[in-house]
């Protein structure tokens, strides 16, 4: 699709970042101690922190993630919302207090504050570390998916401009100006999701959503053998046809320019495609992507308000919007992908789906039919959601800024209220994207701001805006964890080198610029994948690494040394094995999903018992030592 | 000792009562979450009955879980904070 840049929204963004990176060299010159640099000195107040969390964990995922997946997929993206939030719950009641009187700066202390071992050190800055980096990706993917239509530039100018802007956030001052960018960001996120939910209740549904919307055209056909056989209107010619996953396409031509058909019955409904040709060049709807023959997608193809049809609702109320989708048919896009001669097309083809399908789970995440593994597949998401909030290094960390463990249960309760209620307003900006026509088939994490452009620039420039800051304030967090890990735990601790409070900070902004490269390196190469998608992996493999041992060693009192550090391994390494071979990574290997060993995408049914199991049998083994 | 909290921390003789509550919330919590879950495995279409308002299960059950969870949390400060004025400043009144 094509993006342009507009100027109010150059220079909204422009001046946010100069504010953030004033902000940042303000409180540098504050930050020398190591207490400074990791914990913000402990002395941020549990309001400001409060909203600091949320302004960290609403990171790219939440806001563009999540509406984008409600976009196109209805209810199951909300699933992503309902299982992040109640993660917090796990947190508050579970965690925060303990780890604040446990550990120093870091997770690893905390996990370490009765042993003192090596093998935990490693193991836990390791499991940091990984956490981190694929939490990273998603985001910086999340950078690039916004700069495009904002600056008009391309996905790779966007992560760099990230990973720079963050390196010198946190090189600068640490997890102190890294509180004030999430604390702005949080409230600025909050403020204006629910000035577009506002919008999206006051502009209702409609059969147009505005003026220029595509008119998708249908044309009456004869068909033989379940293909073509001729066409009712003249003035298109017949090309090829292509038999795939149980459709038929045809490829017509009409003044010179060629198109993409799909047959249901004795119709042929318009689609979209991109066709790669074998030259390397890209056909958007048969003609380059300066032609604009492409477009913007999603409506309603029936809205019944009060049991009658109607053109278009006014104004409606927050839970009238939801009833009027219920009973409304949605036209959804499913993309799929053949060969055609030499050509590579990949086409979306419009799915008119009924509201109840969309507003229930079952779309995305195939509990109804797709018997035992489908069902797994729900499950263990549920699970790794619930249990890898409060295993997040970088959302534990955030304990460590709060003077006392009151503050830490207060700053934890604003959070959650606040970001519950930005999870709502999910539901209102994703369903509102399904239906105003604002959809890129190419790119579900551009939902929310190209909802937002559809109620006006101004709006939209400083959601983006928001949404890069997003980035940025998550980034950040993630970046301070991982310098965290490096500098404390590693050197520090595992490998015993005395350093000095200096020395300490001095280690950690040069962990902060390596690991930033890194995360650049990865954004780019990851580009294009759904943000929430990748996060719900950092989860699983937080929820598998890092929780056994939190909860065990907060409650079981034989849990050992050995059974923690063995219990990390087994949890980053079966989460990280199940998905490396699930279904959704065969395809990005370009391989067949059904070629993948194990059908789950999602490892946490499995990694999280494993690591849970193998912490009490190494504890029980190793109990001899203890005594010791 | 290098591990330990980053700021100074007095004693906290309220900490077991707190956990044992947390506990129980926590407890609560993940059977209404997983009452969710089981439903929308066994018996999905259960998810588009119409419940109140016009609203389907699905999206009742669902925001009832963000709202849920923003109430135990505060009533669960409100009793925390209960705990540690009346056994923290126990000491003090004497």
């Amino acid at each position: 699709m094509i993006y342009e840049a507009s100027t109010t929204a150059v220079i909204l963004f422009i001046t946010f970042v100069l504010f953030v990176l004033g902000l940042s060299f303000y409180f540098a010159r504050k930050t020398k101690s190591a207490e400074g640099y990791f914990a913000a000195g402990g002395t941020i107040s549990w309001q400001v922190n409060g909203i600091a969390f949320a302004g960290d964990y609403l990171s790219a995922a939440s806001f563009l993630g999540i509406c984008g997946m409600i976009a196109f997929s209805g209810y199951d993206g909300f699933l992503y919302s309902i299982g992040y939030l109640a993660g917090w719950v796990v947190a508050l009641f579970v965690v925060a207090e303990p780890m604040k009187r446990l550990g120093k700066y870091t997770f690893t202390d905390a996990l370490d504050s009765k042993f003192n071992s090596k093998q935990i050190q490693l193991m836990a800055a390791i499991s940091t570390l990984i956490v981190s980096i694929f939490y990273l990706i998603p985001q910086m993917v999340g950078a690039g998916a916004l700069v495009t239509p904002l600056l008009g530039l391309p996905h790779y100018v966007g992560v760099i401009m990230v990973g720079a802007i963050v390196i010198f956030i946190v090189a600068t001052a640490g997890m102190t100006s890294t509180t004030y960018v999430q604390f702005i960001k949080g409230a600025l996120l909050i403020v204006f999701s629910t000035v577009l939910t506002v919008a999206v209740c006051k502009n209702g549904i409609n059969l147009t959503p505005y003026d220029h919307y595509n008119q998708f055209k249908t044309l009456d056909v004869l068909t033989e053998n379940g293909k073509v056989s001729a066409i009712s209107d003249e003035t298109y010619q017949l090309i090829g046809q292509v038999e795939h996953a149980g459709y038929v396409f045809a490829k017509l031509n009409k003044d010179g320019q060629s198109r993409w058909w799909m047959l249901k019955d004795q119709t042929l409904t318009e689609t979209l495609s991109i066709t790669l040709k074998s030259d390397g060049t890209r056909l958007y709807n048969g003609a380059p992507k300066e032609e604009r023959k492409f477009f913007q997608v999603g409506h309603a193809s029936k809205i019944i308000v009060d049991g009658k049809e109607v053109d278009k609702t006014g104004p409606l109320g927050p839970f009238e919007f939801f009833e009027t989708i219920e009973n409304s048919t949605i036209v959804r896009f499913e993309k799929t992908k053949f060969q055609y001669e030499s050509d590579e097309v990949n086409v979306w083809y419009s799915n008119p789906t009924p509201g109840n399908k969309i507003m229930r789970p079952g779309l995305q995440f195939k509990v109804d039919d797709a018997g035992f593994m489908g069902k797994l597949n729900f499950i263990s998401l549920m699970l790794a959601l619930f249990f890898g909030t409060a295993a997040l290094p970088h959302i534990l960390i955030r304990y460590y800024t709060v003077p006392s463990q009151r503050d830490a249960r207060k700053s934890t309760i604003v959070a959650i209220a606040s970001i519950g209620f930005f999870y709502i307003l999910t539901l209102y900006m994703g369903l509102g994207a399904m239906i105003n026509g604002v959809l890129d088939v190419e790119s579900s994490n551009m939902a929310a701001p190209l909802l937002a452009k559809f109620f006006g620039v101004a709006l939209f420039s400083v959601i983006s805006a928001i949404a890069f800051a997003t980035v940025l304030g998550t980034v950040s967090g993630l970046i301070v964890a991982s310098s965290g890990a490096v500098a404390h735990d590693l050197v520090n601790k595992y490998m015993g080198i005395e350093m000095t409070s200096e020395r300490k900070v001095y280690l950690g902004k040069l962990s902060a610029v390596v690991v930033g490269i890194l995360a650049i390196g990865l954004g780019i190469m990851f580009k294009g994948m759904n943000v929430s998608f990748l996060v719900g992996w950092a989860f699983s493999v937080a929820a598998s690494a890092n929780l056994p041992a939190i909860l065990m060693l907060l409650f079981w009192k034989k849990t050992t040394a050995q059974g923690i550090a063995s219990s990390i391994l087994v949890g980053i390494v079966s989460a990280m094995g199940i998905i490396l071979f699930s279904p959704s990574m065969y395809v990005n290997y370009g391989l067949e999903a059904s070629a993948a060993p194990i059908g789950l995408d999602n490892p946490g049914i499995i990694s999280i018992p494993l690591s849970f199991l193998t912490l009490v049998i190494v504890s029980l083994m190793t109990q001899k030592q203890k005594k010791s | 000792m290098d591990h330990g909290p980053s700021v100074e921390l007095g004693e906290d003789l309220a900490s077991e009562k707190k956990s044992k509550l947390g506990l129980k919330l926590f407890f609560v919590y993940t059977l209404v979450y997983f009452g969710f879950v089981l439903i929308n495995t066994i018996n999905p279409t259960l998810m588009e009955k119409q419940i109140m308002f016009g609203l389907n299960l699905a999206v009742v059950y669902g925001m009832g879980l963000i709202i849920f969870a923003i109430i135990l949390g505060l009533a669960y400060n409100k009793i925390c904070s209960n705990y540690e004025d009346q056994l923290n400043n126990k000491e003090e009144q004497v």
